[in-house]
């Protein structure tokens, strides 16, 4: 069953076809502007760094910026590009037109106004506690929540109409991580038992899952998909997949309390979080080698075809960033890195190594087949080098320099003397952040040329149904030789 | 349709159980962990101070959590669960990239030196990279009855009129300023020490100062890099660097009559005991210097005084950690 699921024939109408090409450009676009905004705020967070004076007043103060970049960036950019690529993947893959474009486009109104309202909100001083990733006020959240319901029974609605019996485990990870994070949300939000250490407890809880069980389940079933489409090859094991999926999601909610290790939470919940950071090794070599076996024996391919090299970029880091995760959660090491840089080294090599490059790869490779615009090599060969070398500059400079900060506070040097040391690696972080942002300006770029530029092949109202049949769909360099 | 409806109804209600397990269950057990003694909620002000240090973000820099590690000594006693009743939201924070504040009122309890160094942090601590706060501070002719002009150095201050602090940066210092860890009772102290042992068995930290070139002991039994170490950790922040101090606000160390007086009695006894109101070559100050008793061993603050007493062309008769024992010996 797996293995035509990529390259199963729509049975869909003219209409349809546009109304879910539309949706999925949508998402797209808007996720390209969120990206666009919330690292030039990031950017300029850098530059702070280096010079503390630079954007003075309340407005551009390092602490309201600070989450504006990290809640636009998870909410704005990164939920919208994959609930977009969700929405089209779930369709293709079950030979099914959309539910509803109408709860589509509610559920795109809603998660940007949610996140334009939470970005206001916390320019102004409205901030819901500092508590990472739900700094939003409370019904700002609700909005958020709002969105993932509508998306949640759009996204299932769409698959019961599917054509074959089984269920493609792209769907299961989407589907899934659209419901749990509504779940995370609600439990992020309910006020009740969260009061001094309580909210502690849930912190480690809720800014833990609404990575893990957001982006990463969603990014991993878009490479289920993308991956396997764009090598026109089923994935190297279905069974391993499913493996991967159940154990994800029994490990991976236990493990939030390693964000708190030596914190006055009870000693036992972290070190069970610590275990189970080790048990994490399991659906996340499992599903890495699963997607590295798929790729087996096409590096040839893979170097002609620039959505293959940003999947293959996010697979790589999530082997690594996810391992670098369990070992940073020993006492041992933890006891040099907690609360340093190394800690924000981290977070850029998993959100942006693993769920940006996976979505980025899935954008190149679904969307200009889905409109019929292509987008010059050029321009993805600019996008992905800069982005490429931008972050592997970003997370190195902070993690040698989060290093070496752990090491002088136990090192006993007076504080300051921690922030002397990491003035040369901000300032590389700051080089690094640069090249990535200028990435992102050729991303959007070709974003345009993909949902509006010219349509280059004149024949590409036969291309756009051209879909169809992958293969051919599929630009020259990808359609593998 | 069966399938779907196992997938995502068996995986969501398999992530419910685990979201109540890891989640809510722990929050509501330890949403109701008692106050211990000394653990107080704040004033009106003081909260409202609370409310600015959300709303401007301070905690994305600066931790207030004391973990049961060596390198966390400086910042004050290991926090307890006990610690945490009236701390909601809870601002433990994930990133250090200034200092711990947990007991930031005790550490520093000069509301001058919180003012200068919200104003501009570099005003203080040139190395710093904090923001400046100037924003929360108004230029005045003069100063309102009731409020005092922030005693800014010259090369910071406005080149007209006088800085005071908004009603916001009152109450942010407000909050800062209570800020103090009450002791631990027994039991407790007992048990985050047991902790302690557990993170240590896990792995030794390296002997302070261990490994760092620019701390090895210089000849003979005052240490001077040592010194200088704790200098700038402990004092620098008000008495500067150079030893200059703040005019107006911090006295200077340079040239001081009690700093190079043969006879060190007095020295030692501010450095132990702290100083509050006090007249310092003719200047009355009104920030207060706080007691350093009870974190600094004997030895260290003989250290301290041996680097005072012999930097900035100093010449004071340098002192024995036996010396500051008897003093602190008179002061019980």
């Amino acid at each position: 069953m797996p293995a035509d699921v990529t390259a199963r024939h729509s049975i869909l109408s003219d209409k349809d076809e546009r109304s879910l090409v539309s949706v999925f450009s949508a998402y797209v676009a808007s996720s390209a502007i969120w990206l666009l905004f919330a690292t030039a705020v990031g950017l300029l967070l850098a530059f702070k760094f280096g010079a503390p004076e630079f954007g003075a007043g309340a407005w551009l103060t390092f602490g309201r910026l600070r989450p504006v970049h990290t809640n636009a960036t998870f909410y704005g950019f990164a939920s919208l590009a994959l609930v977009g690529l969700g929405y089209y993947v779930a369709a293709r893959s079950s030979g099914a037109k959309l539910y509803s474009a109408g709860l589509a486009w509610t559920g795109l109104v809603l998660f940007n106004a949610a996140a334009v309202a939470g970005t206001v909100a916390l320019e102004m001083g409205y901030n819901d506690g500092d508590l990472e990733y739900r700094e939003w006020p409370w019904w700002i959240r609700l909005i958020f929540l709002g969105a993932l319901i509508v998306t949640a029974w759009n996204l299932i609605a769409t698959v019961a109409r599917r054509s074959s019996k089984d269920i493609y485990l792209s769907n299961w990870y989407i589907i899934g991580g659209t419901l749990w994070t509504g779940i995370n949300a609600a439990v992020a939000v309910a006020p009740w038992y969260q009061h001094g250490l309580g909210q502690v407890s849930v912190s480690g809880f809720y800014m833990h899952n609404a990575v893990g069980m957001w982006f990463t389940p969603l990014a991993l079933g878009v490479t289920y998909y993308a991956l396997p489409k764009l090598l026109s090859r089923p994935i190297y094991s279905y069974a391993l997949g499913v493996f991967a999926f159940w154990t994800n999601l029994v490990f991976y909610p236990i493990i939030g309390a390693h964000h708190f290790e030596f914190s006055p939470l009870p000693w036992w919940l972290q070190t069970v979080a610590i275990v189970f950071s080790v048990a994490m090794l399991v659906p996340v070599w499992g599903g890495s080698t699963n997607f590295l076996l798929t790729m087996r024996g096409r590096t040839g391919d893979m170097m002609h075809s620039y959505p293959l090299m940003f999947i293959f970029v996010a697979v790589m880091s999530y082997l690594l960033g996810s391992t670098q995760g369990t070992l940073e959660a020993f006492r041992s090491l933890q006891e040099v890195w907690h609360l340093t840089n190394f800690t924000v080294g981290h977070s850029h090599l998993t959100m942006y190594g693993i769920i940006t490059f996976a979505a980025w790869g899935g954008i190149y490779a679904l969307l200009p087949s889905a409109t019929g615009r292509q987008v010059s090599r050029l321009g993805m060969a600019l996008h992905f080098w800069m982005a490429l070398v931008g972050s592997f500059i970003y997370v190195t400079s902070l993690s040698i320099g989060g290093t070496i900060q752990g090491l002088d506070w136990m090192h006993g040097l007076p504080f300051i003397q921690s922030v002397v040391d990491m003035q040369s690696y901000y300032v590389w972080r700051g080089v690094g952040g640069s090249l990535m942002f200028s990435s992102h300006i050729v991303f959007g770029w070709n974003v345009w040329r993909m949902c509006h530029g010219p349509d280059v092949a004149t024949s590409r109202l036969e291309s756009s149904r051209s879909e169809k049949a992958p293969l051919e769909s599929l630009p020259s360099e990808q359609a593998v030789a | 349709m069966n399938k779907l409806a196992l997938i995502a109804g068996g995986s969501t209600l398999v992530y419910a159980c685990l979201a109540c397990m890891m989640g809510v269950l722990p929050g509501i057990e330890l949403s109701s962990v008692a106050a211990g003694p000394g653990v107080k909620p704040l004033t009106a002000l003081e909260s409202e101070g609370r409310d600015v240090y959300v709303a401007n973000g301070c905690s994305y820099c600066h931790t207030q959590q004391v973990r049961p590690l060596d390198q966390d000594k400086i910042f004050g006693r290991p926090s307890a669960a006990s610690d945490f009743k009236y701390q909601t939201p809870e601002l433990l924070g994930s990133e250090r990239t200034g200092p711990d504040l947990t007991n930031i009122g005790t550490r520093q309890p000069s509301s001058v030196w919180q003012y200068i160094h919200l104003y501009n942090p570099r005003a203080v601590v040139p190395e710093s990279i904090m923001p400046s706060f100037g924003w929360l501070f108004e230029v005045v002719d003069r100063a309102p009855p009731g409020a005092s002009a922030v005693p800014l150095p010259k090369s910071y201050a406005p080149a007209h009129g006088l800085v005071v602090p908004s009603h916001s940066a009152e109450a942010l210092i407000a909050y800062l300023a209570a800020l103090k860890q009450p002791p631990l009772p027994g039991a407790e102290a007992a048990m985050v020490g047991a902790q302690a042992t557990v993170a240590l068995a896990v792995a030794p930290p390296p002997e302070r100062a261990a490994g760092s070139a620019a701390l090895r002991p210089a000849s003979g039994d005052y240490d001077a890099a040592k010194g200088a170490a704790l200098f700038t950790a402990n004092c620098a922040a008000c008495h500067q660097a150079s030893g200059e101090g703040v005019p107006g606000a911090f006295p200077a160390l340079k040239d001081d009559a009690v700093v190079n007086k043969d006879d060190a009695t007095k020295h030692i006894q501010v450095v132990l005991q702290g100083l509050h109101d006090a007249k310092v070559s003719g200047v009355l100050y009104a920030s207060v210097m706080p007691p350093f008793a009870a974190t600094l061993s004997d030895a260290e603050i003989a250290d301290i005084i041996d680097y005072e007493r012999s930097a900035w062309g100093n010449h004071g008769k340098p002192v024995a950690a036996a010396q500051v024992a008897a003093q602190r010996a008179t002061n019980k």
